[in-house]
């Protein structure tokens, strides 16, 4: 939703607190920024990954994948029922012609 | 359209060192295996955060490691779990122009600060947050979503102000029904639903719900929902919106798709069905299910035979308190009732204690919780499609020699 901060300030807030060792001691009424560790996770490389990665990972990381179940009845229904759930629910763009390539990889490599 | 607001965040990074997490964090080498399929997890550290099991990183889901339950019966901040929704998380927030803001089907819209919120009578609770869908990994068969173990709980003591008091401030009018909660976090696509949750105005009133800015003594951690959250005691951890600065009363049934669609449990006796089926009807999901934990012996734990050892363990419930947790070593065949610690109010963690002794061989140790409305643990575990209100009485398998 709405959000109360600009790049300005938080630029403003670097200069006042300079650097800081801990990097985790900031005064309370001070702007205040968090910095996410680098997200490290990937996607297997194998046919059709970038397809993957251009339809998933816009809006979250391979891992939310990665963890996933794999001792399944069929992964393929599996994975075929969470891609329509990203189109239909989460309005992913996906083109029609991808789900199937993107269902396959997904079956085949987790 | 996705918005990638990633590409800000980079520069907002560089134009902030020395703000939280002044170095590029980093993912331990230290991974760890949480007790079902699949369960294979790396240990990460976050700014402000001790490690903690990684469940995913955009955005940011963090699972509490079981042995935390152990140190005591509050959470510490930097080991509370965390788990959002939405990647489009607000990573600058500035305390001092922060606001909440109160409309809607009120007499008089209100704009607080921080603090003004801090210049109102505050108060304190104790309770337990739980994701709803805690040990999903645990679900048999398995479901889909967030594959945590028993990790995604916590307690703290809150404070804040009760929600009552600003919505009296802004005087809800005759006609309203619900409230609907917003925070800074949203999603990246605007074709996802941003996320909201309502509660129904006589619940939102109760003088219990609250606007928390502390926790245990601190300010709320970043990902936390600093510096404002919803605190709903004995509901499930998707009422308590962080980061909150919408609060909107409404005159009907908010129909918002994480109210309407999702977070729903079906509408029966025991909010379960036969796994594969689809329920007839459903409700929001509410109030936690009783549950209980041995906390000091993990599954495989050796253990001296013939010597007395002190079970000692928690457990909640979603409000009415815990009046009794029996204790079994013989995998359910006897039961004893454990000593329960102090009382930290009924929405708190409560510690119970037990002194065993344990012939040499295998056993099966269990832990019973019933709470003051009457309900009690399931010696079998119900399924539900999501993956959520898993109560069974949970067996650690240990060998005494």
């Amino acid at each position: 939703m709405k959000r109360t901060y600009s790049l300005a300030l938080a630029a403003l807030a670097a200069l006042v607190l300079g650097v800081s060792t801990s990097g985790l001691v900031i005064a309370w009424a001070k702007p205040v920024s968090y910095r996410l560790p680098e997200e490290t996770a990937k996607f297997k490389p194998a046919a059709n990954v970038e397809i993957v990665q251009n339809n998933c990972t816009a809006c979250h990381s391979s891992d939310y994948i990665e963890t996933q179940p794999r001792a399944l009845k069929s992964k393929k229904d599996f994975w075929q029922a969470e891609v329509t759930k990203m189109i239909k629910v989460y309005g992913a763009p996906i083109d029609e012609g991808d789900v199937g390539k993107i269902v396959d990889y997904l079956a085949a490599n987790y | 359209m996705i918005t990638r607001r990633n590409v800000l965040r980079g520069a907002t990074a560089v134009l902030t060192t020395g703000a939280l997490g002044a170095s590029p964090a980093r993912s331990l080498a230290a991974t760890v295996t949480l007790p079902f399929e699949n369960g294979e997890r790396p240990l990460v550290k976050y700014p402000q955060k001790r490690p903690m099991i990684g469940l995913t990183s955009r955005p940011p889901q963090l699972e509490t490691p079981f042995s935390v339950f152990d140190e005591g019966v509050i959470t510490p901040n930097d080991a509370f779990f965390v788990r959002y929704h939405l990647a489009d998380i607000p990573l600058d927030i500035d305390p001092q122009t922060f606001s909440v803001e109160i409309k809607g089907k009120v007499d008089k819209p209100l704009k607080l600060s921080l603090t003004d919120i801090k210049k109102l009578p505050a108060t304190e609770i104790v309770a337990v947050n739980q994701c709803s869908g805690n040990s999903r990994g645990f679900m048999t068969p398995r479901v889909a979503g967030g594959q945590i173990a028993n990790g995604a709980m916590g307690n703290a003591r809150w404070k804040g102000v009760p929600l009552k008091t600003v919505l009296d401030k802004a005087g809800v009018q005759a006609n309203a029904r619900q409230v609907v909660f917003g925070g800074m976090d949203g999603p990246v696509s605007d074709k996802t639903p941003d996320f909201a949750k309502a509660l129904d105005i006589d619940h939102a009133r109760d003088g219990e719900v609250m606007l928390a800015y502390a926790m245990n003594g601190r300010d709320l951690p970043f990902l936390n929902g600093f510096p404002l959250r919803l605190v709903a005691p004995g509901y499930y951890g998707t009422y308590w919106v962080k980061h909150l600065n919408e609060i909107t009363v409404i005159d009907g049934i908010f129909d918002g798709f994480w109210m309407k669609s999702a977070y729903r449990i079906p509408d029966n006796d025991c909010n379960c069905v036969q796994p594969g089926t689809a329920p007839k009807a459903t409700i929001p999901i509410n109030r936690f299910t009783v549950r209980s934990f041995i906390t000091n012996l993990q599954d495989s734990a050796k253990v001296k035979a013939g010597r007395e050892i002190e079970l000692k363990g928690i457990a909640f419930d979603g409000g009415k308190g815990i009046k009794e947790v029996a204790v079994s070593v013989d995998d359910g065949k006897t039961w004893t009732p454990a000593k329960l610690g102090r009382d930290l109010g009924n929405y708190s963690f409560r510690e119970w204690k037990l002194p065993v002794k344990l012939a040499a061989g295998a056993h099966g140790l269990k832990s019973r919780a019933t709470s003051n409305g009457g309900q009690t643990q399931p010696l079998e575990a119900s399924w539900n499609a999501a993956g959520y209100l898993r109560n069974v009485v949970e067996t650690v398998h240990v060998t005494a020699s």
